[in-house]
């Protein structure tokens, strides 16, 4: 049995030293724990489904180059979807004016009466078309999807107006918890004279908005039987397999052939939805990756500075060391001692580190959206750290139970 | 003294590499990643207009109806065009502009450039001097051009290079959106950062190419961008907004004096009562006139990303500096029957404070070199990112002093405890116990 009243003793010969690493350990958990968070907190986000079948698909925005007339656009995007249908590489193409994981679009509030004044939730606004559940890959779970006699179109001014609409499963939770949405009224305008019919329920499906503020609304979507005549207008593609990099070629290359007052830009014109992903969480996975960088450095400098300030205690107890020795302790006896000493310290370290910790966190919560600290997280860190601390002492602790009984003899 | 001190000091460095290494790299580390998330929020949280930024105001009413009011409720962000031209005509500021985003389509003359969408800025003719634009050729345009829906339009130098080379484009046409227009001036490279005049689009983005008055832009029904709040009856579509119950335009004025401001907001509220008099407003007059970094700091434009970057990189420069006592601590103590020696042959406590100090300095200068580089490399690395804000990530001189100082006063500072520690050694007991 280790005897701990010695140690103690010992550690108030040296406090300046235990004080440092106590307080190296503690905010080094501090900041660990609160990163450790982080990064799981932005990993989840970047592992939820979109509800889309991303393989093979990609999306082109093409933006009028002339100020055409609307009836002009609906004409010209209906030539684009047949000459994109008929290309060899492409499976099913659709026109919309967003899509999960875009960054940004058009939201509406929706509501369940016409006479409602405050919104029952909000949704994403997809302009769709009788294939774009095949071009995204998304299932229906309930009801119908579009038929082509149903898609109409309509000017970005003009109130959305059609008369059914396929809600995400999300979203039909959302308005009707108690039973099915199917068939159900629901409004996604303003205008009170204008009711929807919920003809069919999709599967998951994303809304385009980084929604970190209004997690809530991350998964309601409408998709609207029209075609959007604005000044530009984004076709969702799905390439056969395996065709994705001829697909892309293909399908630019027949639009100019369509015609050539378009602007498709160079840089993000056309994007895979894997690039569209990417984008879509880039800040995330740059703050998860700085965290697991920042937290592997720290541990790593704490570790070297236990090793270091541990091996100058060696070195300064030598003599002791070998009095020791000489009085029959074994070599376990003495590495014990630097073990325990090691865990004395790493102990009051993590003690206050933990509460650090979650003050940190506490404090976090009010300044950022950041949610509260669990404390699994905390314990995890406290045991990273008292097995990194026993880790780092142990060649210190080795080298000082190799010092020989004879040492107790010399220089005195 | 300091050069035999400095001797010293390498010398004891040298003695021990691998621990003299570990407390360079440590406090290298810690520098860096401050220095790098320190440069990259002094660049966001910097001033746009450092010379003007305390005369420009940024008038908030609030022209809503009662419904959802609360009392203690800010105002909208944005104006409505009524407002906006009230204001404008009012002409009670020593200049105001109004204005909004948008992006034209292009149709270079020449047909090697394919058409392409520029960012405009909508916008009137106080614009220009009110932000103290300036300008490599021509003119901006004038109020009388704002009133007759004037065809000019002014350009940025990156627009100018690339349809003109760079050669003076004044007079010549440019056409967008099927209409002609007559460039009379060429911005010279402007990018006041944040975006302050509209943060709707993007806080750091890169500016507009184009600059159109207002006026004319709505007569074509360009393209317009930006947050649009509405209620009552709302809108009845994008050609209407003239007479639509939202907010969706910006509006900034210059005050040239305090009592100018307080006269200003006194005329705020005047124009909320009146407005309420005449039943188009129904709320309480509800007023604010945040100066320009004041209304920075009410939309909070610093992303929270880089604020909490900034404050992890402070806490790992800590811990690294924690590290670095430790580590000295152990380093003089081991050393006292050397310092004994010194003090016993007649070095006073304060030499030998000097000379630990000295060589806790040369590792903070070390520290500080390896800082800097790596902070070089950590900005280099966050203009590799595809933030909007990425491309203005750079050392100025100011932050590059202020490595320096940081990384010498940080590790002085992480020197004073063990220096005091070591001297506080008794001459007599260490050379007996040799």
């Amino acid at each position: 049995m280790i005897q701990i009243k010695p140690i103690l003793a010992a550690m108030r010969h040296h406090k300046a030293g235990t004080v440092l690493i106590a307080l190296q350990i503690a905010l080094t958990l501090a900041i660990v724990c609160n990163a450790l968070f982080i990064i799981q907190q932005r990993t989840a986000r970047l592992s939820r489904p979109s509800g889309v079948e991303e393989s093979n698909l990609f999306v082109i925005r093409s933006d009028w180059a002339d100020k055409s007339d609307p009836q002009h656009t609906d004409i010209q995007m209906q030539a684009d979807l047949l000459a994109l249908r008929q290309l060899g590489s492409v499976q099913d193409a659709s026109p919309t004016n967003s899509f999960p994981l875009r960054g940004g679009g058009w939201d509406n509030f929706i509501k369940l009466a016409p006479d409602q004044v405050k919104m029952t939730t909000d949704a994403a606004i997809y302009f769709a078309d009788e294939h774009s559940l095949a071009t995204l890959g998304t299932k229906l779970i309930a009801g119908r999807n579009f038929t082509a006699s149903e898609i109409g179109s309509q000017k970005p001014r003009d109130r959305l107006s059609s008369a059914q609409v396929i809600i995400s499963k999300d979203l039909a939770q959302r308005l009707f918890p108690a039973g099915s949405a199917l068939g159900k009224t629901i409004y996604v305008s303003a205008d009170a004279n204008k009711p929807s019919t919920v003809i069919g329920i999709t599967d998951t499906l994303q809304a385009h908005m980084q929604s970190r503020r209004t997690p809530d609304y991350a998964y309601n979507a409408v998709l609207i039987p029209a075609r959007l005549l604005d000044d530009g207008t984004v076709y969702l593609v799905r390439a056969k397999p395996g065709q994705l990099a001829a697909a892309m070629h293909d399908a630019t290359k027949a639009l100019y052939a369509q015609s050539r007052m378009r602007i498709i830009d160079r840089k993000d014109g056309v994007m895979t939805f894997a690039q569209v992903r990417q984008r879509f969480y880039k800040s995330d996975l740059g703050m998860a990756i700085l965290m697991g960088i920042i937290s592997v450095v720290l541990l790593a400098i704490t570790a070297a500075g236990i090793v270091g300030l541990t091996s100058f205690w060696v070195g300064q107890r030598r003599k002791q060391i070998g009095v020791r020795r000489a009085l029959g302790a074994t070599r376990g006896d003495i590495l014990n001692y630097f073990l325990t000493e090691n865990l004395l310290i790493g102990i009051g370290g993590v003690l206050a580190g933990a509460v650090l910790a979650i003050g940190i966190n506490l404090w976090m919560v009010t300044q950022f959206e950041m949610a509260r600290l669990s404390l699994a997280y905390v314990a995890v860190g406290v045991v990273a750290l008292l097995l990194l601390g026993q880790g780092a002492v142990l060649a210190p602790a080795l080298r000082a139970s190799h010092v020989s009984p004879v040492e107790a003899t010399r220089s005195v | 003294m300091f050069s035999y001190y400095l001797d010293l000091a390498l010398r004891s460095l040298r003695r021990n590499k691998a621990l003299t290494a570990l407390m360079v790299v440590a406090i290298a580390l810690g520098i860096g990643a401050s220095m790098t998330t320190l440069t990259v929020l002094h660049v966001l949280s910097g001033d746009p207009l450092p010379e003007k930024s305390s005369k420009l105001f940024y008038p908030q009413i609030d022209p809503q109806d009662m419904d959802g009011y609360k009392p203690q409720d800010d105002p909208p962000a944005q104006v409505t065009w009524l407002d906006g031209i009230a204001l404008l005509h009012a002409k009670r500021g020593d200049h105001q502009a109004l204005m909004t985003g948008g992006a034209v389509p292009v149709q270079p003359a020449q047909s090697s450039i394919e058409p392409f969408f520029e960012d405009a800025r909508y916008t009137t003719a106080d614009f220009f001097p009110m932000f103290d634009v300036p300008l490599l050729f021509g003119r901006p345009w004038t109020s009388a051009d704002d009133d007759s829906h004037a065809r000019v339009v002014l350009i940025s130098r990156k627009l100018n290079d690339k349809l003109f080379q760079g050669h003076d484009s004044t007079g010549q046409t440019l056409r967008m959106e099927d209409a002609a227009f007559r460039i009379i001036g060429v911005l010279d490279g402007w990018r006041p950062s944040p975006h302050f005049y509209d943060l709707n689009s993007g806080n750091y983005s890169e500016d507009e190419g184009v600059f159109v008055p207002l006026t004319t832009a709505r007569e074509l029904k360009f393209g317009r961008s930006g947050s649009m709040d509405c209620w009552g009856k709302g809108s009845g579509g994008e050609d209407d907004l003239e007479a639509a119950s939202c907010v969706w335009l910006q509006f900034w004025v210059e005050l040239d004096s305090p009592a100018k401001a307080a006269a200003y907001k006194e005329y705020l509220l005047h124009y909320s009562q009146e407005q309420k008099t005449l039943g188009r407003f129904q709320r309480p007059p509800n007023v604010r006139l945040p100066d320009l970094m004041g209304w920075l700091d009410y939309n909070k434009v610093v992303p929270g990303d880089v604020r909490l970057q900034a404050w992890l990189a402070f806490g790992f420069l800590l811990v690294c500096l924690v590290n670095t006592v430790g580590l000295m601590l152990a380093k003089f103590l081991r050393r006292s029957s050397e310092l004994g020696v010194r003090r016993a042959l007649g070095a006073s406590k304060r030499a030998v404070f000097a000379q630990l100090l000295v060589e806790a300095g040369t590792i903070g200068l070390a520290g500080g070199i390896g800082g800097l580089l790596l902070a070089f490399v950590g900005l280099w690395l966050v203009r590799m990112q595809p933030s909007d804000y990425a491309s203005l990530a750079r050392l100025d001189l100011p932050m590059l002093l202020a490595t320096f100082l940081l990384a010498i006063g940080a590790s002085l500072l992480a020197g004073l405890l063990p220096a005091w520690r070591a001297c506080q050694v008794t001459p007599a007991l260490q050379l007996k116990s040799n």
